[in-house]
């Protein structure tokens, strides 16, 4: 095989990779616009806020340390030296259940009935106050996450592969993270038990059927707070899953919130309704926005397309299919 | 009666203002343009700490600069360049100098504070061909330019290639912005004059994502790569590069790559990583000392102090210094306490910082000396080289303080501030 074959092969297999990475961030956003209709502008400091949670939980740090010195003279930072991942995984999670329980009683409770754009417009606060409450609890330094994903070239898939070139060619096998491989293999287990808990189970149904009709939901008893918790919990636990993945990649920090606008042109790519939209969303766009990159960018004097040639793609598929690959096609009856 | 005493209550409270006022413009103002929140805080916030702490033990150990207390109100740009030129409007009033640490807040002052006749002082960052003081008078970038990095770094790669580099493949990665680059016309030039091969990869804002870039150079395997990052670009970067598997001792980064943070989240893999610098890291140093004393230990730390001796928060310490030494200079020349910006400017433009200087305020060691001059505002040009021990979790310095290619780099700066001058209208001074 050629190299540059090879090469290309390479290309698209991160460009998989980093799709589905993007299809982490897009399903949380999926999951609530699926059975609430609102647009979650806060995902992606939902990922944030989670992984800093975690990371606070593993090392001890006392939330709010700087404050509570602050206020009362005191000097408290951190009030043990480490704890499990299993431990602060779970506790992350309870941690996440609660914020899907506040936002509710807080927030949504009071919107009921508005107009989507109000409830867009809430979650742009939602996401400001939490990343405010999230810098107030654990600060605003890089944090070092790590759950025991290994990450770096793996060496298994570069030995596979350097025989694959012609002989005398200088290639030293193909590169993929094993950060990625693991994210591939979360997001299919996600994606899987996902699907089995809204098809096989009762509160699966019940989220279903809010889904697909509120009004017809209330009407056979389905309490719709108790749902859209869930679904917010749900899309919580979601976020930690990304924020772990990203976090490990880059380190936590705040500019993770900003994983939220990888996630638009998946989004509208894939649709806003559709889980398996979201993951092929996710596909494409890695792998188109990784080709442009490496075979075109050169052609352009700024570079640099990786970032927003996504929106191209995006932006192209919104001209020809408004609803996106999978979403739900829109029918205005007059 | 009544009205009597009210009007003697608002002629003492009027009284009492303007005197407040007038005390107030006697301090000297140093607005500080920081960033302690998105995605920039974590080096924003070190590199703000460094600053407010030496002003807090200035004006607790002098009592102010000659008797003048420093006021250093902060202004929050979040590292967007439009928000850096409202804090500047808001603040420019009686203010003695501005620390954008942005280059795209500093390209945006330049003129801006020319006509207000106010001083910007870039420290090794911002707009490289404002070095030269006969063009840009209100614009100081001492003690080393982007441009002197570029060929320090070079020059680096040289030493260790025995004096050739022809044929061989260097490239830089940088921020897609006005910072980023920085860098590119000299390294062209340079390029032209040692007959290596540039390549030029630019990474966009915030930089999370970067991994077509990188197999880009798995694919060119270069044989050096420079960075001009900032933010969590620097810290995906390392990882990447760790990932790849590129040798890290081939991978160098400017002095705004080379902190703590940028090397931390890579772990082991980011071992050998180097970066250039203009000032130490670590607390050894007398400055550090005084800081504890009068600062720390009276519980008056800006923020919560953990960030004492990093890289970031030492080059605060650095530029503060030079800030209030430029205060002391001009309040010396002008033989009064009473310092205006017009003053300060004069101040800036003669800080002589020799080792004995140094040493004097607590620096020994802690930086190359350099003096700023009428022609040159862009101070001694030296930086070294440092390079991360991921297992001692420290940076340490591998080489001297060393010139760039002064050949090249002079005369870029000549070309570029003419380019300047020609455009504005502005008559090239300093006889």
């Amino acid at each position: 095989m050629s190299v540059e074959l090879l090469n290309f092969i390479e290309t698209v297999l991160n460009g998989l990779m980093s799709g589905v990475m993007y299809s982490l961030v897009a399903l949380g956003f999926v999951l609530i616009f699926k059975a609430s209709g609102v647009f979650n502008f806060a995902q992606g400091v939902f990922a944030l806020f989670a992984a800093l949670t975690l990371v606070g939980y593993q090392t001890g740090q006392v939330p709010f340390a700087h404050l509570i010195n602050e206020l009362f003279g005191t000097n408290y930072h951190n009030w043990y030296a480490s704890m499990p991942n299993f431990l602060a995984i779970l506790l992350t999670m309870i941690t996440m259940i609660a914020l899907a329980w506040i936002i509710e009683r807080l927030v949504l409770k009071h919107l009921v009935n508005q107009d989507p754009i109000i409830l867009f417009m809430a979650t742009i606060g939602l996401a400001f106050a939490l990343e405010g409450v999230g810098d107030l609890m654990w600060g605003s330094d890089v944090k070092v996450l790590d759950v025991g994903i290994p990450s770096g070239g793996s060496i298994w898939l570069e030995e596979a592969t350097i025989g694959l070139a012609a002989e005398g060619s200088d290639y030293y096998g193909m590169y993929v993270d094993v950060l990625n491989i693991w994210a591939t293999v979360i997001a299919v287990i996600l994606v899987v038990s996902l699907a089995i808990f809204s098809q096989y189970t009762k509160t699966g149904r019940a989220l279903r059927a809010v889904a697909d009709d509120h009004q017809a939901a209330l009407s056979v008893g389905i309490s719709l707070r108790s749902i859209w918790i869930l679904v917010w919990a749900i899309s919580g636990f979601i976020a930690m899953v990304a924020g772990i993945m990203w976090g490990t990649e880059s380190g936590v920090q705040f500019s993770l919130s900003l994983i939220a606008l990888k996630a638009l042109p998946v989004l509208i790519l894939g649709g806003f309704t559709s889980i398996p939209g979201a993951i092929i969303g996710g596909l494409l766009i890695g792998v188109g926005e990784k080709l442009a990159e490496i075979y075109i960018g050169g052609y352009f004097e700024t570079g640099a397309l990786e970032n927003w040639f996504a929106y191209v793609m995006a932006l192209v598929f919104l001209l020809f299919r408004p609803q996106g690959l999978f979403g739900d096609k829109i029918i205005e009856r007059v | 009666m009544i009205i009597k005493q009210l009007l003697i209550g608002m002629t003492a409270s009027v009284i009492a203002v303007s005197s407040y006022v007038e005390m107030a413009i006697a301090d000297l103002k140093f607005p500080m343009l920081v960033y302690r929140t998105g995605a920039y805080a974590p080096n924003g916030i070190p590199n703000a700490d460094g600053f407010v702490d030496y002003y807090k033990m200035i004006n607790a150990r002098d009592g102010g600069i000659g008797g003048e207390k420093i006021l250093h109100p902060e202004c929050e740009t979040g590292y967007k360049t439009q928000v850096g030129v409202e804090c500047y409007e808001k603040n420019k009033k009686n203010a003695m100098v501005f620390q954008p640490m942005s280059t795209g807040i500093t390209y945006q002052l330049i003129p801006k504070a020319t006509a207000d006749g106010v001083t910007v002082y870039s420290t090794g960052y911002g707009r490289t061909s404002a070095a030269n003081g006969k063009v840009f008078k209100w614009i100081f970038n001492a003690p080393v330019t982007y441009w002197d990095g570029a060929s320090i770094a070079i020059r680096h790669i040289l030493k260790n290639n025995l004096g050739n580099i022809k044929g061989k493949k260097i490239a830089l990665v940088y921020h897609n912005s006005a910072y980023g680059k920085e860098p590119i016309r000299t390294l062209e030039t340079l390029s032209k004059k040692h007959g290596f091969k540039l390549m030029l990869l630019p990474v966009d804002h915030p930089g999370q994502e970067q991994k077509a870039t990188w197999l880009k150079i798995r694919k060119a395997r270069p044989d050096n790569v420079l960075m001009w990052g900032w933010g969590v670009m620097n810290q995906v970067a390392v990882k990447s590069a760790a990932s790849i598997k590129f040798p890290m001792d081939k991978f160098i980064g400017i002095w705004w790559s080379g902190s703590e943070n940028d090397v931390l989240p890579a772990g082991q893999g980011a071992h050998g990583y180097k970066s250039l610098t203009f000032n130490a890291p670590g607390t050894n140093f007398q400055v550090h000392a005084d800081i504890k004393k009068y600062v720390h230990d009276k519980g008056q730390a800006s923020g919560d102090g953990s960030h004492f001796g990093t890289v970031l928060y030492n080059r605060g310490l650095f530029q503060a210094m030079v800030q209030v030494e430029a205060a002391v200079v001009a309040q010396k020349i002008h033989g009064t306490s009473k310092i205006t910006p017009a003053m300060y400017r004069d101040g800036m433009e003669n800080v002589n910082l020799s080792a004995k200087r140094l040493e004097e305020l607590g620096f020994k060691d802690f930086a190359p000396p350099f003096k700023n001059s009428c022609e040159n505002h862009g101070g001694s040009g030296l930086a070294a080289v440092q390079q991360w021990d991921a297992k001692a979790k420290k940076w340490n310095m591998i080489t001297e303080y060393m010139y760039g290619d002064s050949d090249v780099v002079q005369k870029l700066i000549a070309e570029d501030s003419s380019k300047y001058a020609a455009e504005q209208k502005i008559a090239e001074r300093c006889g």
